[in-house]
């Protein structure tokens, strides 16, 4: 039991290890402040675009949404700041991560959207067409609100879903939350910087997956 | 067959007799629900006994996955399985709580169906089938467990008017053969034909009740005769 | 060498891809066979988790709600780490393998109980009321009156999120499970060309998108009953 304690849950060594966790916690914070807007608007013009009255521009957005909901996210990573190089484009490991993260996450966000704007009537278009809002204000101004709030607690689980990707970025050695840790893990011979990283996720995202349980099962009932 | 006092319903005394067919009538909200619930208890009453063909249903230990198999309860709003045929409703406890083979489970449940006038329906969903000929299936699915005693709650609260009669004809049908039943239900036109004794309960107490010709032409108290009056308009 | 003709040499050489082919294909089986055993068991272990929770045993429903949160909230790679490096200095060595069977296994199991629990309460209480006045036990009503009915409702979301747990084998890499990605990125730098690169991803689509498309029927499918 001691034994245990020691490895996991070693004090000192996290409190020695702070410093640079606690830098790392930062990153990811900064991270996610990219990424998840990116993801946001990126899926918000996939889903228009599934939708787009041409069809060669459906069939495009098909594809991309199946191509990058195929490719796990960690692949799509290191094919892009591994592969990338070898076409002479030299891109820094956030970049790499801010491109793997935008097409990933568009394609998840943007099927969100698409069955959120689905799950609106056709009469909510026809009343807005009939008042005299265009096509694009009605997008705007009366399906997309009822879309987003149909989907909200999906997008909240996708969002979840993004903040604990951007630990993939410590594969590509960008120096986030994980990436800090596990560099102490591995100069201290020590599990408990870990664990430290793992109670700041849950820090952050315990209360996010109570609050969507609690919707999802309110909206069973 | 005597139902003792029910504390949670606030001093409901009631028996019935073997045979009998008690009508409850009252405003919604009224604990006529609750009242036949407690009768399998599938609500539980704070205190009191049920006494069902000689045995309590209340006592400590009481087996209430035999005793239930011997009331049968037929609900307003169907309560069909929809992932099973009308026989395979009707076969589910057979199979499960009495163990009877699959062979002899379809017979009694082909029987029972007909009983209803459903035997050409025995493998259609139930989402196949019209509101009344779920309801009649799911009187089949109470009579296929030979019960001592139905309880009907608000059994054509949910049909359209058309479908309203070939449910309570089959009830009048297990009247006639004997069956003791409790129904609570609207249908006074019903009650007047067939009960042999009509309750009228308001706010968790039994107000009045008696013959329905009696009840029905002649209420004692303010509350049956506002009600009375309000339903047969 | 026209650029075209360097870009097919860095990315589809055919030297390249003809000596990598077998350990491309080997670092598939292996993908295969992870995703395969998580699916079984994470599946499985949800469901137990679900049909336990449905007796409501206050201890064992906060037991399993903390451990669903858990896994729903860290991320994969986290307890990766955790347990292939921790366990080793308490004396307790998982190969790179079973840590990672494992950890996805309880990810799948925490979503899918999630899902499965959703399925149960979306049951109407009129088919417990039904069932149990026909005598039936409790256990008895739970698998076959309620779970055949939840079952149909948990499907789609059921199907999308077993794609995008399995899909984490990829994270095998990390602590060399020789799974495909692994495979690929070892031959890219053995071969010093990315084709093995482009021969993984290429692998990916051929085992994920059919997949895909299976999840985007059911889902079409199963839409009508979507609330």
């Amino acid at each position: 039991m001691d034994a245990l304690l020691q490895q996991f849950f070693n004090f000192d060594i996290m409190m020695q290890a702070s410093p640079i966790i606690l830098r790392g916690f930062g990153m990811t914070l900064l991270l996610c402040l990219v990424v998840i807007p990116m993801g946001l608007l990126g899926g918000l013009a996939v889903a228009l675009a599934s939708l787009s009255p041409i069809r060669a521009v459906r069939w495009i957005t098909i594809v991309f949404v199946d191509l990058f909901r195929a490719i796990p996210p960690l692949a799509l990573l290191i094919f892009i700041s591994a592969g990338l190089p070898f076409a002479d484009i030299r891109i820094s490991p956030f970049t790499a991560v801010c491109i793997s993260f935008l097409l990933n996450n568009s394609a998840y966000y943007g099927e969100i959207y698409r069955s959120g704007i689905e799950s609106i009537g056709s009469g909510q278009t026809d009343a807005s067409r009939s008042t005299g809002l265009s096509a694009t204000q009605t997008m705007a101004y009366v399906i997309l609100p009822q879309a987003v709030r149909n989907v909200l607690p999906d997008l909240i689980s996708n969002t979840v879903e993004v903040v604990k990707l951007t630990s993939l970025a410590s594969v590509v050695a960008f120096a986030e939350l994980l990436y800090a840790a596990d560099m102490a893990r591995s100069v201290t011979y020590n599990a408990s910087p870990i664990t430290f990283a793992a109670i700041l996720y849950l820090i952050v995202l315990w209360p996010v997956v109570r609050l969507l349980s609690r919707l999802e099962n309110k909206m069973q009932n | 067959m005597s139902y003792g006092d029910l504390e949670v319903l606030r001093g409901i005394d009631i028996d019935v007799v073997p045979s009998e067919l008690v009508f409850i009538i009252g405003p919604s909200g009224s604990g006529k629900s609750t009242l036949l619930r407690c009768c399998n208890r599938l609500e539980e009453p704070d205190s009191g006994e049920i006494i069902v063909d000689g045995s309590s249903i209340t006592a400590k230990g009481a087996d209430l996955n035999a005793i239930r198999q011997r009331i049968g309860m037929v609900f307003q709003s169907f309560n069909l399985y929809p992932h099973l045929s009308a026989g395979g409703n009707v076969m589910l406890a057979l199979r499960k709580v009495l163990g009877k083979p699959k062979a002899e489970a379809r017979q009694i449940a082909e029987a029972a169906l007909e009983r209803v006038g459903l035997a050409d329906k025995i493998d259609n969903y139930p989402n196949q089938l019209s509101g009344g000929q779920q309801q009649r299936a799911a009187i089949a699915r109470a009579l296929a467990l030979e019960p001592k005693i139905m309880l009907f709650d608000e059994p054509t609260s949910a049909l359209d008017p058309e479908l309203v009669g070939d449910v309570l004809n089959v009830m009048a049908e297990l009247k006639q053969a004997g069956m003791t039943m409790v129904v609570v239900s609207h249908e006074m036109r019903f009650a007047k034909a067939a009960a042999d004794r009509v309750i009228f309960m308001d706010g968790g107490v039994i107000v009045e009740q008696g013959a329905p010709a009696n009840l029905f032409a002649n209420p004692q108290h303010q509350r049956t005769r506002d009600f009375v009056r309000q339903v047969e308009h | 060498m026209t650029q075209y003709e360097r870009f097919l040499d860095t990315f589809f050489n055919p030297e390249v891809m003809a000596n990598y082919f077998p350990k491309i294909v080997e670092g598939l089986l292996v993908t295969c066979q992870i995703a395969f055993l998580v699916v079984i068991s994470g599946i499985v272990f949800g469901l137990a988790l679900a049909l336990l929770r449905s007796y409501r045993w206050t201890p064992v429903n906060l037991a399993i709600i903390f451990f669903v949160d858990m896994f729903r909230a860290l991320p994969p790679l986290v307890l990766i780490l955790i347990l292939y490096f921790g366990l080793p200095n308490v004396g307790f060595t998982l190969s790179g393998y079973v840590v990672l069977w494992l950890v996805l296994t309880c990810v799948l199991a925490a979503f899918s109980e999630e899902i499965f629990w959703a399925g149960i309460l979306s049951v109407d209480k009129g088919q417990w009321m039904a069932s149990r006045s026909t005598g039936m036990s409790y256990t008895q009503t739970l698998l076959n009156v309620v779970m055949p009915q939840a079952i149909r409702l948990t499907i789609p979301p059921l199907t999308n999120r077993t794609i995008a747990i399995t899909k984490n084998t990829a994270l095998g890499m990390v602590i060399g499970v020789d799974e495909l990605l692994n495979e690929a990125t070892t031959a890219q730098a053995f071969s010093g060309n990315a084709t093995p690169l482009m021969m993984g991803a290429i692998a990916y689509l051929i085992l994920f998108v059919p997949v895909v498309y299976l999840g985007r029927y059911i889902e079409h499918r199963f839409a009508w009953r979507k609330v």
